[in-house]
């Protein structure tokens, strides 16, 4: 079985993995870390974004030993000092969860765009949540509270931006 | 102290823990010495069981148990159940075949139950379902519903695959205003099929306590309590009193979530057999193969109208799909939950609706999110507005002549309408819609090269399902009031235990918002506990838009307890006679002086009663109801949606959607409103992107998100919400109910706009680029025809 070292959440760890393990198994059977969901078996769903080095990742189609040595922040990861990410505050005040199980991979997913766009409008990012399915709130929510979210972590209003 | 009033969009209390991945969902679970299910399945949609050789297998690395439909027969475990009896015309009851938890001598439908295997890991328990060897003798298979009734059979039980042919209204008099009609409408209609898809899939851990012969099942339900109901006095798990269902964060159900499943069974029966706790996890193939899918009717449907453009008369006949077996609520959703609304807000004076159920090799067919609701709007609405175009008539106009405006109203088909104004709903949507500017809308698409279209949706709904006597009398197995207890600590926090179940619908919030208001604490300072049959007395649970209407007027009518009782202590407080105290904002007063104590004192003093004589007084603060309402609720509204159509690729964009809803009273917008905003999506999900397809042998072709289109954020615009409110007399908070309008309303209005868009009533649903596209092909070479 081979030997994964990988830093989670700020906490180094080291597990035995059947290879075939995939990270998200890794992160919920292994490390306990359950906030990482698996909504479906194809990398449609986005329920188990979870960051890899700085950078959106499907852990539901990653291997745990692809990670060796990388850097992973899941949803438990992103409070710092027990103060909550500014995107998560922005779905909570804007009700951009019902169930919450889509969630986790939403939020994840909104701070990676905000990372690698800014401040971004309606429009991008409807398209930018391309792979994050959500079954409840019709987006209408989590669009403005990616929206606000990203105001509170550039600073910035919206700027219009062409879609990818 | 904050108290927060009803109609306040206060911030959702249990976000908290999901938003920094804390829910704690049934896959969450894990249990000390827990083993894996995985569960073979018929690659067949029809076919003999004529072997199973589960011999290499069971001696396969990690395995703890193979079982088949013979240990489910040798230890008498029952089957499944339908708890809602319907007759047919005839007055015969309906003809269900078996529907055993692993299949027996026969599959009915790919992905039916064959074996289970309990290995210590899921990838041991999966290689070892490789190694059984099954001998299948694969029949012809029957899945196209329109043809079912002259297709193999598929239950001896149930000749020409008819479960039932049901019918209901007055077919003399309907016949009558038809042959007397000026004006006949008619149109075929295929509701397509759906798959739930909740995001969570759905998930159970079963765990034996030998110590005390206990049985527990974890379980993604939206009613632990009908569960735990269902599988001990039907399937014979375990007695009520030795079976604890709980279920936990339960990540959306749309309805998929409150059937009683083969797999959640075996795992709580194998429990026990294997000695080891088992669980399963849905991967979403196997969600999309064996949830109870929804609607696929197919049906034929006409309008009457006179020369002044009333309606006098609509008839349907329906055939619709129940599936390879009957499902828990089965047999209700095509029959009293669709056609006891086709008078939609209308007053239709006749009315006459026949409903053939069929068994197809396919999944079974129950409820979701509407459940037979947005069945009957469709047909209504479809009609509706063909009628108008028909006759020339403005379809506002059409519908505004024949509006409900009386109430009570009994309409033909059981239903009396207890309260609303649907001309408001439809005014109030015009004018946020800005339906004066389409035309010029329409001409500037044009310019562009698109087709532009509007379409209205006055859906009307029966929510509640509810009083237990009515529902009784059509045919239910089950009372559908709901319970509550409230118990007061004797800090003065409170817990409320209440039989609703929450997935999504953020009861911990709104139920708290109307204890904070009666009784004038924090919300803070009140949680709500659901979803677990140890902790809760009893409770019918969540579907049907029925939590705040039932649940939380169980909760008031608790509360109405806790403040008599209270104002009895109040009084030994106050050393005041009890009449005289008054409560108000959280403080008992003596009228007209200015002596008061504050709620937490007094439960302090229920608790303590040290102030009152217990021979003559109870100590304690802790009270229950079980509250079953006088009617349904009918909440009724109008959804408008524009859409353009770009004639080159067949793309359909909605460019506006406006929803106007009348849901009664409401105790928090924001939640109400994002209810709204969900089920539009579903229902635009319906009209534009979804639908389930099995071929001609039975294979379900779209079993991924790879080929099903589930709405995603690009396919949707943001919605503009409206209210109008009429308070619902049938209940003490004057709620209706919201679950479930939107994905009610917006088919119609999806397809009323494509309709008047592209200038044809033939638009199938689901209208994808490529239905659109052809439609628009087929246009063009009809109008070349006639130049």
């Amino acid at each position: 079985m081979p030997t994964v070292t990988l830093t989670v959440n700020g906490r180094s760890v080291t597990a035995d993995v059947d290879a075939r393990t995939l990270l998200v198994q890794m992160l919920r059977e292994n490390l306990h870390l359950t906030g990482t969901h698996v909504g479906c078996d194809t990398s449609q769903c986005g329920a188990c974004v979870v960051h890899v080095d700085g950078k959106a990742v499907k852990s539901c189609t990653t291997f745990a030993v692809q990670c060796q040595g990388a850097e992973v922040v899941t949803i438990e990861g992103l409070a710092q000092d027990g103060k909550l990410h500014p995107m998560q505050e922005a779905f909570r005040e804007h009700h951009g969860l019902q169930c919450g199980f889509c969630t986790p991979g939403m939020i994840m997913a909104a701070v990676d765009i905000v990372n690698r766009k800014g401040a971004v409008d309606e429009a991008t990012i409807r398209e930018e949540l391309e792979g994050n399915i959500c079954r409840c709130t019709g987006y209408h929510n989590i669009v403005k509270a990616v929206e606000a979210g990203a105001q509170a972590m550039t600073g910035k209003a919206p700027a219009r931006q062409a879609a990818e | 102290m904050t108290v927060t009033a009803l109609g306040a969009a206060v911030r959702r209390k249990e976000d908290h823990r999901f938003i920094t991945g804390k829910g704690q969902y049934t896959d969450d679970i894990n249990r000390p010495g827990q083993a894996q299910a995985y569960f073979l399945r018929s690659p067949h949609a029809h076919a003999t069981l004529k072997k199973i050789d589960i011999a290499k297998a069971k001696a396969m690395p990690g395995v703890v148990a193979i079982y088949t439909g013979e240990d489910v027969a040798a230890d008498k475990v029952g089957g499944l159940i339908c708890g809602w009896m319907i007759h047919s015309k005839d007055g015969t009851p309906m003809r269900a075949g078996p529907h055993p938890i692993l299949a027996q001598g026969k599959v009915r439908y790919v992905g039916d139950h064959v074996a289970v295997v309990i290995a210590e890991t899921l990838s041991q328990a999966k290689d070892a379902a490789e190694a059984i060897v099954v001998d299948y003798g694969v029949l012809p298979a029957n899945a196209d519903t329109s043809k079912a009734q002259k297709a193999p059979e598929v239950h001896s039980e149930a000749p020409n695959n008819t479960v039932y042919d049901w019918h209901i209204g007055d077919k003399a008099a309907t016949e009558a205003a038809f042959k007397a009609a000026k004006h006949v409408t008619t149109l075929e209609i295929v509701n397509n099929r759906l798959v739930p898809n909740a995001m969570e899939p759905r998930a159970a851990v079963g765990e034996y306590d030998a110590g005390n012969d206990a049985l527990t099942l974890y379980t993604t339900s939206q009613n632990p309590h009908v569960a735990r109901l269902v599988l001990s006095a039907f399937i014979g798990i375990a007695p009520e009193h030795k079976l604890r269902v709980i279920a936990p964060d339960v990540g959306g159900g749309f309805g998929s979530k409150i059937f009683i499943y083969a797999e959640e069974t075996v795992c709580v029966w194998a429990a026990r057999k294997c000695g080891r706790p088992v669980k399963w996890t849905a991967d979403r193939t196997e969600e999309f193969l064996c949830v109870a899918h929804g609607r696929d009717h197919v049906t034929h449907a006409e309008l009457a109208t006179d020369a002044e453009g009333k309606i006098t008369g609509l008839r349907v006949k329906t055939i619709a799909n129940m599936g390879a077996y009957l499902s828990t609520f089965a047999s209700s959703v095509p029959t009293y939950l669709y056609a006891t609304l086709l008078s939609g807000q209308y007053a239709i004076p006749n009315i006459y609706a026949e409903v053939d159920a069929v068994y197809t090799n396919t999944a079974p067919v129950d409820a979701y999110r509407g459940a037979g609701r947005p069945e009957a709007t469709f047909v209504v609405e479809r009609l509706v507005e063909a009628a108008a175009r028909e006759i020339g008539m403005d379809p506002a106009a059409f519908r505004r002549r024949n509006f409900v405006t009386k109430f009570p109203h009994q309409t033909p088909v059981i239903m009396m309408y207890d309260c609303g104004d649907y001309k408001a709903s439809l005014v109030k949507a015009m004018e946020m819609a800005d339906v004066k500017g389409f035309g010029k809308r329409r001409r500037e698409a044009a310019k562009r090269g698109k087709l532009r279209g509007l379409g209205y949706s006055t859906y009307i709904e029966a929510c509640g399902i509810a009083p237990s006597q009515a529902v009784g009398s059509l045919g239910a197995g089950v009372g559908l009031w709901e319970s509550a207890e409230v118990r007061v600590n004797p800090v003065g926090t409170v817990e409320v235990l209440t039989g609703s179940h929450s997935h999504g619908q953020g009861h911990e919030t709104t139920f708290a918002q109307l204890v904070s208001s009666r009784l004038g604490i924090s919300i803070d300072n009140v949680s709500i506990v659901h979803g677990d049959t140890d902790k809760v007395q009893f409770g019918m649970g969540t579907y049907g838009s029925r939590s705040g209407a039932v649940g939380m007027s169980a909760i008031s009518k608790a509360l109405d307890k806790i403040e008599a009782k209270a104002k009895k202590v109040a009084s030994h407080v106050l050393e005041a006679a009890e009449a005289d105290i008054d409560f108000k904002d959280g403080k008992f007063t003596v009228k007209g002086t200015d002596k008061s104590v504050d709620f937490g004192t007094v439960a302090l003093n229920a608790y303590i009663a040290h102030k009152f004589n217990p021979q003559e007084l109870e100590p304690g603060l802790k009270e229950g109801s079980f509250y079953d309402p006088t009617n349904f609720t009918f909440p009724a509204g109008c959804h408008i949606c524009e859409i353009e159509v770009d004639q080159e690729t067949g793309v359909a964009t909605i460019a506006k959607w406006t929803a106007v809803d009348d849901f009664g009273n409401v105790i928090n917008p924001m939640i109400v409103e994002g209810q709204v905003h969900g089920g539009i999506a579903q229902g635009v999900g319906q009209a534009l992107l979804e639908g389930a397809i099995y071929n001609k042998d039975g294979q379900l072709v779209t079993a991924s998100f790879m080929d099903y289109a589930m709405p995603r954020a690009h396919d949707l615009p943001s919605f503009d919400v409206g209210m109008t409110v009429t308070p619902c007399p049938s209940n003490p908070l004057g709620i209706k109910g919201c679950g479930e309008a939107g994905a009610i309303a917006a088919p119609a209005a999806v397809i009323n706009a494509l309709t008047d868009a592209l200038g044809t009533e033939e638009v199938p649903m689901p209208a994808t680029p490529q239905a659109l596209w052809t439609v628009i092909q087929k246009q063009s070479r009809a109008a070349i025809a006639a130049e």
